[in-house]
């Protein structure tokens, strides 16, 4: 094969992150990770899961200068964070688990001043904070001090100071945490419109719907290695069973015999049914049909992500022992 | 970053400190008035009306600059000291370490504006000595650059003993254990001719000695030390510091694990 570049390859863009066998071994001895390799292209909505201790963190605050990686090197929009430093850190936003603000100051001044540190003027970092802080629906708050500002609030001042110098690669590390289900819509509904615009986005949650719901790619890391990385529809691609909660009409004393799929009652008008991958729901319905079974209602039992998740865990735990 | 953008983020930490020792002006320009009025009313009034003339001066002139010293010194050191330590401990020091802010521009930040408080509380003071006494200004230049690389010195120490501490306590350590005992015995109330050969030698090694006697040589035209001496000790401990602390930015030394 040749050397020289294609032209497809000159004209490609470089990935949003490259990670290249990063490790980190912590002074007390503990490694946090053990050579991890990432690729995460522009314009993606990102999945980082693992469980408690597995890497996340690390690894985003490796990506963020927060921590000193002991080896490996990491890219960002191909810019090298020990050779570029300051023009790769410039393309990141961090949203961290953590409230890291300084609560005593004004929410208005939090921003305008993350502002300042990427160079950006106080009189555009001022027009930028109040679009920011309307479209987060913070801009009533904008004089009080950040301590007196709701768990939900202090999340979104979080995302507003993320992006007030317009970063290409949002991090969103545990972003709706505490967050009631109505202030969680209404970020994910902004968070998906950044994306939509063009911002790639790496998350990590405990809410494995969420990561389901909204992010095209995941890796997940357990115990400082990837274990998985792939795309969110394979990974789904490969659940064998699904099971449903069905509400029934009528409330049924026995279960009638079938071969198709497993049923069981949780009580009298609640029917669980596993059903494998690859029939027809039409199946079910059929069968219910005939017997005279009347279905008000259908959800999933288990989040199908959730339910892949912990099979990779446990996998992985029986890899190791 | 572009020589503009580097500005503004320098502008935008050195702002943010005025702010912040603005805000809280009852614990950080208010108590080191006081403290200085309590000083020149018994020291400079009351004990010096006995202590009699020191190098040609009555006791209250002799003793006015090294107040004003001590003050820039410990306000200088302690603006640093606790701003930075805080936004360690909080975590909004992160603000900062993601940003591309060059780290040089951070550690001028903050030196700013522990220089801002150490010569406004100085200010303040001086003002406050002027109603205990005439001030007659010898050497404003030299007063002046004395007062502005002393509070610079002290405000990257500040810096220094920032990132080390860990703890509230641990941040104490050094002004309390060190700081205050070198200042006490820097000469402010005292001439280092009033002290035995032995002691006089000994108090050679005290750095705030030097800078004591450089601001005092500024205002009175008097001093136990030349002012080349001062001036040039306190430019090579700025510039030991100053490399220390680049040092530890760097490497992310307490800041980064």
């Amino acid at each position: 094969m040749s050397d020289t570049p294609t032209t497809q390859q000159i004209d490609s863009p470089p990935p949003a992150l490259l990670i290249s066998n990063l490790k980190k071994t912590y002074d007390n001895g503990f490694i946090a990770l053990k050579g991890i390799d990432l690729c995460i292209q522009q314009g993606d909505f990102f999945a980082l899961l693992g469980a408690n201790g597995a890497g996340k963190s690390t690894t985003i605050e490796a990506i963020c200068s927060l921590v000193n990686k002991t080896a490996g090197s990491i890219e960002i929009f191909g810019h090298n964070i020990d050779s570029e430093r300051d023009l790769a850190k410039s393309f990141i936003g961090l949203v961290p688990q953590e409230f890291n603000f300084n609560i005593f100051e004004p929410v208005i001044e939090i921003i305008v001043n993350q502002a300042g540190y990427y160079g950006i003027e106080r009189k555009e970092a001022f027009r930028r904070a109040e679009v920011l802080l309307k479209r987060l629906d913070l801009w009533g708050k904008r004089k009080e001090k950040a301590l007196n500002l709701s768990g939900g609030m202090k999340r979104r001042l979080m995302i507003a100071r993320a992006l007030i110098h317009k970063p290409q690669l949002l991090i969103l590390d545990e972003p709706t945490a505490g967050v009631d289900i109505e202030i969680r819509r209404t970020m994910w509904a902004f968070l998906s419109s950044l994306n939509a615009a063009g911002t790639t986005i790496i998350l990590t949650t405990h809410y494995l719907e969420e990561a389901e719901n909204f992010c095209h790619n995941i890796a997940i890391l357990d115990k400082g290695e990837v274990i998985e990385n792939t795309s969110m529809k394979q990974l789904l691609s490969r659940l064998q069973t699904e099971k449903f909660v069905l509400n029934l009409k009528e409330p049924l004393s026995e279960l009638p015999q079938c071969n198709d799929f497993i049923m069981s009652l949780r009580d009298s008008n609640t029917l669980e049914v596993a059903l494998d991958k690859g029939r027809s729901l039409n199946l079910m319905f059929e069968f219910f049909s005939k017997h005279n079974i009347r279905v008000m209602s259908m959800r999933n039992k288990n989040n199908r992500l959730e339910e892949l998740f912990m099979g990779l865990i446990d996998n992985n735990k029986g890899v190791k022992t | 970053m572009s020589w503009k953008e580097i500005l503004t983020a320098f502008n935008t930490i050195f702002i943010k400190e005025i702010l912040r020792f603005s805000r809280i002006w009852i614990q950080t320009i208010l108590p080191p008035a006081i403290t200085m009025t309590l000083y020149f009313v018994i020291f400079g009034n009351l004990i010096g009306k006995a202590i009699g003339e020191m190098d040609g001066f009555k006791y209250i002139d002799y003793i006015v600059p090294g107040l004003i010293m001590m003050s820039v010194i410990t306000n200088s050191y302690s603006n640093v000291v606790s701003s930075f330590f805080s936004s360690k401990m909080h975590g909004h020091i992160q603000e900062l370490l993601i940003s591309p802010t060059p780290n040089i521009v951070i550690l001028l930040g903050f030196v700013a504006g522990g220089v801002a408080r150490g010569l406004g509380v100085g200010i303040v003071v001086t003002i406050v000595s002027l109603f205990f006494t005439k001030m007659d200004i010898q050497h404003p230049v030299i007063t002046l650059v004395i007062v502005l690389l002393t509070s610079i010195l002290f405000s990257i120490a500040g810096f220094i003993n920032a990132i080390y501490a860990k703890t509230f306590d641990a941040m104490n350590i050094i002004p309390i254990f060190i700081l205050t005992p070198l200042t006490y015995l820097g000469g402010v109330f005292y001439s280092i001719h009033m002290l035995s050969p032995f002691w006089q030698n000994v108090s050679l090694f005290n750095p705030v000695l030097y800078m004591v006697n450089g601001f005092r040589y500024g205002i009175l035209g008097v001093s136990d030390i030349s002012p080349s001496a001062s001036f040039t000790l306190i430019v090579v401990f700025i510039v030991i510091l100053f490399s220390f602390a680049m040092y530890l930015l760097t490497k992310g030394i307490g800041l980064r694990e």
